[in-house]
């Protein structure tokens, strides 16, 4: 049930994001899709991992190894997700940067006279 | 007009292709095959009370190595951009508000909480959820404070290049030493394990990410100042 919610809320900002990447001409818009994007994968891949009633991996003296089999989520995208975060970050600081410099030689914050890259 | 329909087609077909996973996709009962090694060995093996960080620094710490040299081509890409706009407009300036008193009084109470705390998370990142990411991000955010007070007018650029590179070498080295003294590249058993749950355990988990959490640090701090000094 978890599962499918987080799935439905996945893909819905996805979508969101994708729209705005391919309809809006505001470059920083265009740039908050691509963080939109970014955070459904993140949402998506949490959700793949998750385990009914399950709780942080994270033991302490009491808690054995094979309790914690039945009580914990997958480890592994989350230590998936936590490099995703940090790559998103780098990437949208990048795009940012590129903005400014686009934005500086332009004067506008709208792409449309960008013909170089146009399909 | 044209250009919107085939918008609204790709988008259809993304939803359809996408959609359909929430139904064949139900709550798991259980963690997959290879979770579970992590899951049981995980503590035996290296000692960490934080599995996730197990996966990240040890199973997978080719991949952190990755990411990390991600993260300096993207500095190294913003202080490119922002370098090549520093030269063109020179004849520019802006005139910049002095801090007010909130700012400069709040800064003095917080900023060495804030690098307490950022040394914290990661130095505690195999016992606690964070890590050296989460805490290099932290410290960074001080700096950021500390530019906005007025606390620092101009960051050392040859301090913090020493400090980013002194600790991605010294991760490769550790990484390096992983093969000589135990199993393999970037395995963290040849510092004893130390307590299950103490500070100093888990082998050299603790010190791979206090590295990492030095150079994400110093690499943020970068990024401010490149877009800071434009």
């Amino acid at each position: 049930m978890m599962t499918n919610l987080l799935f439905i809320l996945a893909g819905a900002l996805v979508l969101v994001g994708l729209w705005g990447i391919l309809t809006r001409r505001n470059i920083f818009k265009i740039i908050i899709g691509f963080s939109l994007v970014d955070t459904g994968v993140h949402v998506f891949l949490v959700a793949i991992g998750y385990v009914k009633n399950g709780t942080a991996p994270i033991f302490d003296k009491e808690y054995s190894s094979l309790h914690s089999l039945l009580n914990t989520v997958d480890p592994i995208p989350s230590a998936l997700v936590l490099t995703a975060i940090v790559i998103g970050l780098a990437v949208t600081a990048l795009m940012l940067s590129f903005a400014v410099r686009l934005i500086l030689k332009n004067r506008t914050l709208l792409v449309d006279g960008k013909k170089e890259l146009k399909w | 007009m044209i250009k919107r329909f085939f918008t609204i087609i790709l988008m259809v077909f993304f939803a359809s292709l996408f959609f359909p996973l929430v139904g064949l996709i139900s709550d798991r009962d259980s963690v997959s095959s290879l979770a579970k090694d992590y899951l049981v060995q995980g503590r035996d093996d290296f000692g960490a009370a934080n599995i996730v960080t197990a996966v990240v620094v040890s199973y997978r710490g080719l991949d952190t190595l990755g990411e990390v040299t991600v993260l300096f081509a993207a500095a190294a890409g913003i202080s490119l951009v922002f370098k090549g706009l520093r030269n063109e407009g020179k004849d520019k300036k802006y005139r910049v508000n002095p801090p007010s008193e909130i700012l400069r009084t709040g800064a003095r109470v917080l900023l060495p909480l804030i690098f307490i705390f950022g040394v914290y998370i990661f130095i505690n990142g195999h016992l606690t959820p964070g890590g050296g990411f989460q805490g290099g991000v932290v410290i960074a955010s001080g700096i950021l404070l500390a530019f906005f007070a007025g606390n620092i007018k101009e960051l050392n650029h040859g301090f913090v290049t020493f400090i980013e590179s002194a600790a991605g070498f010294s991760y490769v080295a550790v990484g390096l030493l992983g093969i000589w003294l135990a199993g393999g590249f970037l395995d963290p058993r040849f510092l004893p394990m130390g307590e299950f749950g103490s500070l100093f355990s888990a082998g050299a988990i603790p010190v791979i990410y206090s590295l990492i959490g030095l150079k994400v640090g110093s690499e943020m701090s970068g990024i401010i100042d490149a877009i800071r000094s434009y």
